[in-house]
């Protein structure tokens, strides 16, 4: 039953992934593809961080793996924030 | 033989060629000290592929412990590198 | 689960490492280069994840790929032309260089895949297997890193240093960046002492799982490399005159802790029985300052500030030097 669940929530997650990585390749402008990039992405890490701790099925490894994920998350928001701030100064907003 | 032998065997022999290429077309210092990590690269991988026996058993520790060491060498080797080429460039052609 | 069943991952695998390689190379922007060269780096270490090797995994994503995609961008601020121009070679050179490229690959990789095939020679995996439970640790990388081969890691401490002492002879630092923005600053403040932990927490688990003293060591250069980013221009290291010691306390740890155990029946570097873990974790404990405070310098790219120097080098511009 976990299992199967996991399973789910990994597709899920690739989805996720396939979604944010469409949404570099296709959306217009820079700001645009980082706010794609970085919802779906770190949602489909997530996700898929639960599928692999599902599958661990041991608390110390799901509690890692959502440290790990927090981590991203936090990183990516930083950096997310810093490429915007610094197209901005420059004027650019491809 | 394995097949991972043969698939990341010669994608390590791939990748070292692909660096030296780089090594031999570019000009730029830069590019060519990125050239020569991506020929360390496939030099790695070659180590790794050998040392490796397969999902069930445990890898050969004595080539992985030779590349842990490689790749704190070949990271060092280019921060030296890299002093050089600015010094270089500082300092201006001859 | 065999090993058939990952042969379509494994070739994904081996063809995006071979796209992302040339990639990197042939771009003409040299930041897309560079952050090509990253990934690329990461993807080795999934790669190194799949070939069973976890403590290649963590060093290859620290050092492979996070260090020396700082030191390369970090060079990238800077070059002057970050867009290569047209190579100098064109026309039939050309393809003599290409033809020679593939004549070399099949070559290397005929010889490759001949000499695994016919693998009758000695290996020493096996006899490094029976002696894992002699060597203090339970960890078969960190047993031969530092107790089979432990010589081999000594001189590649002293290699670190030397790359290190040229790093530094070159020249002075290069300037810092701004103060951070909250953003940032915030990550760091945050980030800084997580790493400093996670230091600890890989040096002390090295013994029994993946990790060690190079991936500590990297987790505080890491963090030593923040704290530049965040608009500290030394790094977070200490003065000049603890830095030297600092550098130089791996291989001091080491020689002392090999000439210490010499006796009658002992050689350079052989530990005695019993003795074997601690003495690995203590080398391990210096090895790792002095990897970090190295990884630190090399990112800086150069004397820190107070750094004083024998000599003076005529041709660099004014800057104030030590005697």
């Amino acid at each position: 039953m976990s299992e199967v669940l996991a399973i789910v929530l990994i597709a899920a997650g690739l989805l996720f992934f396939a979604a944010g990585s469409i949404g570099l390749l296709r959306l217009p402008d820079m700001h645009s593809r980082l706010h794609a990039l970085t919802k779906a992405d770190n949602l489909g890490l997530g996700l898929l961080a639960g599928g692999v701790a599902l599958f661990a099925g041991s608390l110390a490894i799901a509690l890692q793996l959502l440290l790990i994920w927090l981590l991203v998350l936090v990183a990516s928001a930083a950096s997310a924030h810093l490429i915007s701030q610094h197209a901005l100064r420059r004027g650019r907003g491809q | 033989m394995l097949p991972q032998e043969i698939i990341f065997g010669l994608t390590g022999v791939g990748l070292f060629v692909i660096g030296l290429r780089g090594v031999m077309l570019h000009v730029s210092a830069l590019a060519r000290i990125l050239a020569i990590n991506v020929c360390g690269a496939g030099v790695f991988l070659v180590f790794v592929t050998v040392a490796y026996r397969g999902l069930g058993e445990r890898p050969d520790p004595v080539p992985l412990a030779l590349v842990l060491t490689g790749i704190v060498v070949a990271v060092s080797a280019t921060a030296l590198a890299l002093a050089l080429a600015r010094r270089l460039q500082e300092g201006g052609d001859e | 689960m065999t090993d058939a069943h990952w042969i379509p991952l494994d070739m994904l695998l081996a063809a995006l490492l071979l796209g992302l390689g040339w990639a990197s190379v042939a771009t003409r922007d040299l930041k897309r280069g560079v952050a090509l060269f990253i990934a690329l780096g990461l993807l080795l270490a999934v790669t190194w994840a799949r070939l069973r090797a976890p403590d290649l995994a963590m060093a290859e994503a620290a050092i492979g790929a996070g260090i020396a995609g700082a030191l390369l961008l970090a060079a990238l601020r800077d070059e002057d032309r970050a867009v290569l121009p047209d190579a100098p070679i064109g026309g039939p050179r050309l393809w003599l260089l290409n033809l020679f490229c593939i004549g070399l690959a099949g070559a290397v990789g005929w010889g490759l895949l001949d000499a695994m095939a016919g693998s009758d020679g000695i290996r020493l995996a096996e006899v490094a297997g029976d002696h894992i439970p002699d060597s203090g640790v339970s960890n078969p990388v960190t047993a031969v890193l530092l107790n089979f081969r432990a010589y081999d890691t000594l001189l590649e401490l002293a290699v670190v240093l030397a790359a290190v002492l040229g790093v530094l002879s070159l020249g002075p630092a290069r300037p810092g960046f701004e103060r951070a923005g909250p953003v940032l600053g915030g990550l760091v403040r945050w980030l800084s002492p997580l790493l400093i932990v996670t230091a600890g927490y890989l040096l002390w688990v090295g013994a029994h799982a993946p990790g060690g003293a190079f991936q500590a060591g990297a987790m505080l250069a890491a963090a030593a490399v923040l704290l530049r980013l965040g608009g500290r221009a030394d790094a977070g290291l200490p003065a000049p005159g603890a830095l030297r010691w600092l550098l130089v306390a791996g291989i001091a740890v080491f020689l002392v802790v090999g000439l210490a155990v010499i006796a009658p029946d002992r050689a350079f570097l052989q530990y005695p029985q019993g003795w074997a873990g601690g003495l690995i974790l203590l080398i391990e404990a210096a090895a790792t300052l002095s990897i970090a405070v190295a990884l630190a310098l090399a990112y800086t790219g150069g004397r820190p500030p107070g750094w004083e120097t024998a000599g003076r080098l005529s041709a660099s511009p004014s800057r104030r030097e030590g005697q």
